[in-house]
């Protein structure tokens, strides 16, 4: 499974997962997140780019209530809660948000 | 993805059989009833064969040209190596006693799923090719040849088996189907045909030692998080230790506890026990699986995984081990650990350090499970527990099909809930104990691309629950497996709403009394505990 865009190829999974961290950029955020009728703003990339950050630092993706706590000592309680993550990304942060971050599913006993 | 059909729909199961012979209906691949193929970098990273990029959904599965030898072969090779499968093979009269015992039948009215007709699909081949009667009266004495669809037909239907041994326990040869899935999952993975949910794990598994592929520092920061929780509800810091030489024990739990929940507030549950007792223990970001996906896959990777658990128990010098809440880890470290990667000579047998009792039952393995743990500590009376504190629960307890059917543990778990909460109920007779359902996820199977495969496999286990629930209220469901905790909340979502799911530790916690601790106002879910609010308005007027 791929898709392309401006010309080069990027691999996915079959559900649309980038294949490979490395080839994640702004405008390929922007494509995903286009894919999931999900138009990025700039309290979607707050969260984009935390998932990122943490994932830079621990190597998978944080668990909902890690992200909801950290966004709430980051921006505020408005911000660290469960409703306000699901306004931004329907079918769920772990989910959509991940996805777009361009960050792999766990797998296992999750 | 499809989306799943709504209950009323799935429940709308047809148990006709189709007219043609068995042999004759050609597999189709159902989207929502099998999981994704194994990736590439998964099968390279632990040398499986065949490691390359193909889909299950593609007429051309790239396999190599003589894979018939590769499989002939391998029957050939484990006929000699296990005697089991050889009489497995053998000695069934097909008389269908354990056809309607499959919680995959019962929700699919499959022929197929079957257990009797699922390893008639290998059966059939091993009769061809190994027997003279196959070999001379081909398809009169039951046998076929081994072609391209049939071993499509292998791959969708033993992924469609989560080795829970329901059949076995009615079979009157005591034929375990689940060894005969192993055996057939072991000759698919010859061929680099594994599923991506299984191998996925297996390769972080032995990359990284657990399935998650969780880092050290990433385990060190996910329990931190679960110890700033514990002391949130009751003012108590407690302090795990992690790769510790010289503690007296080393305690090992499923991956999943430490980064899904519901199985973080299990985790909270052993942590909050441990301290509380204060035995000398350790984690370990080494060992860091209880879990072994590889036992999904072939029993020489199953060995390879586990072999952790003891050279960390070697390196960190600890007298035994305690291992946490997983079904199918527990069937591995009871049957297998022991011949595999022991004998364990350099650990003690198990005594627990609070009531001296001496864990005969481990005397091979050196490792208890947390329930026996638990339950000694609860009758020798060494837990100060509140089970009020559980009140705004009603319970029930499934059984999870490996501690239950492989190893035993039934009383333990009823033991340990029924002192820490007031109401608990068990589901029917015959959907419990040794004649439990299984979540329908199991050996593996619990991807998010096989979700009609799973809730229809869940459906017998669902039913009984929905039963209780109408009868006496029923909200929680325990369990002690981290298979369960994944896959059992969406499977209660779709067909019992209302029900959650929770590990036997976290009611522990709940309900433990610590030395020095606050008034507790919520439970480790963070809800208010039952009698708080009017407590609290109490206190306003």
């Amino acid at each position: 499974m791929s898709f392309e865009l401006n010309g080069k190829t990027y691999a996915t999974d079959e559900e649309g997962y980038l294949q490979n961290l490395d080839d994640w950029s702004k405008d390929v955020a922007e494509y995903i997140a286009g894919t999931e009728d999900v138009e990025m703003t700039e309290n979607h990339w707050e969260i984009v780019n935390f998932l990122r950050e943490y994932y830079q630092e621990y190597q998978i993706a944080p668990m909902i209530k890690i992200l909801i706590k950290e966004m709430k000592k980051k921006f505020g309680p408005e911000k660290g809660n469960n409703k306000y993550l699901y306004e931004l990304y329907p079918a769920g942060p772990a989910k959509q948000a991940c996805k777009i971050a361009g960050l792999p599913k766990p797998t296992g006993c999750v | 993805m499809a989306k799943e059909p709504k209950p009323v729909e799935m429940s709308g199961i047809s148990y006709k059989p189709p007219l043609q012979e068995w042999m004759d209906v050609t597999t189709e691949i159902k989207e929502g009833m099998f999981c994704w193929g194994a990736k590439e970098p998964s099968l390279q990273k632990v040398g499986f064969p065949n490691a390359r990029s193909w889909s299950p959904v593609e007429e051309d599965w790239k396999l190599p040209e003589n894979w018939k030898d590769i499989v002939l072969e391998g029957i050939a090779e484990r006929l000699e190596k296990y005697r089991s499968f050889k009489i497995f093979m053998d000695i069934c009269v097909r008389c269908g006693a354990c056809a309607d015992k499959c919680h995959f039948f019962l929700g699919t009215g499959d022929p197929k799923n079957m257990p009797v007709l699922r390893a008639e699909l290998l059966r059939s081949i091993y009769r061809r090719d190994f027997t003279k009667a196959g070999k001379i009266l081909g398809r009169l004495a039951g046998a076929r040849d081994l072609t391209y669809d049939v071993l499509k037909e292998w791959w969708y239907y033993f992924y469609q088996c989560s080795e829970c041994r329901r059949c076995s326990v009615f079979c009157p040869y005591g034929i375990d189907t689940a060894e005969v899935t192993i055996i057939a999952r072991e000759l698919l993975n010859l061929l680099g045909l594994n599923i991506e949910w299984i191998a996925g794990p297996v390769a972080n598994c032995f990359m990284k030692g657990n399935h998650l592929g969780l880092e050290p520092h990433t385990i060190h920061s996910s329990i931190d998080f679960l110890v700033d929780e514990i002391e949130e509800i009751t003012d108590i810091r407690v302090e795990p230790t992690f790769n510790r030489k010289g503690a007296e024990i080393l305690f090992v739990a499923p991956s999943g506890d430490l980064f899904a929940d519901p199985g973080t507030f299990t985790c909270m549950g052993y942590l909050m026990l441990f301290h509380e007792i204060g035995i000398d223990y350790t984690w370990s970001t080494y060992a860091s699986e209880g879990g072994n996906f590889g036992f999904f896959t072939s029993n020489e990777m199953a060995k390879r995984l586990n072999a952790k658990i003891y050279a960390e128990a070697k390196r960190l010098g600890v007298k035994w081990i305690i291992g946490g809440e997983c079904g199918h880890m527990w069937r591995v470290l009871n049957q297998y650990m022991d011949t595999w990667n022991g004998p364990a000579d350099f650990l003690e047998e198990p005594v627990s350090p609070i009531t001296n009792t001496k864990f005969e039952n481990a005397k091979a393995t050196k490792m208890v499970h947390i329930s026996e743990f638990t339950a000694d500590l609860i009758h020798h009376n060494k837990l100060k527990l509140d089970p009020k504190r559980n009140d705004h629960l009603k319970v029930t307890f499934h059984d999870s099909c490996n501690t239950a059917r492989g190893m035993g543990i039934l009383d333990e778990p009823r033991y340990i809930i029924n002192n820490v909460c007031n109401h608990f109920y068990e589901m029917p007779d015959n959907t419990i104990r040794e004649k439990t359902f299984c979540c329908g996820s199991g050996s593996g199977l619990n991807a998010s691309e096989n979700m009609e495969l799973r809730l229809r496999g869940g459906l017998p286990r669902a039913n009984a629950v929905k039963y209780i629930k109408e009868k006496y209220g029923v909200n929680m469901l325990a369990c002690i497996c981290a298979i369960d905790r994944a896959a059992l909340p969406p499977l209660m979502d779709y067909w019992v709403p209302g029900v959650n799911v929770t590990g036997v530790t976290e009611l522990v916690g709940n309900a433990l009394i610590m030395n020095g601790e606050g008034e507790r106002t919520t439970d480790l879910r963070g809800e208010d505990l039952p009698g708080i609010e009017e407590k609290e308005d109490n206190e306003d007027v």
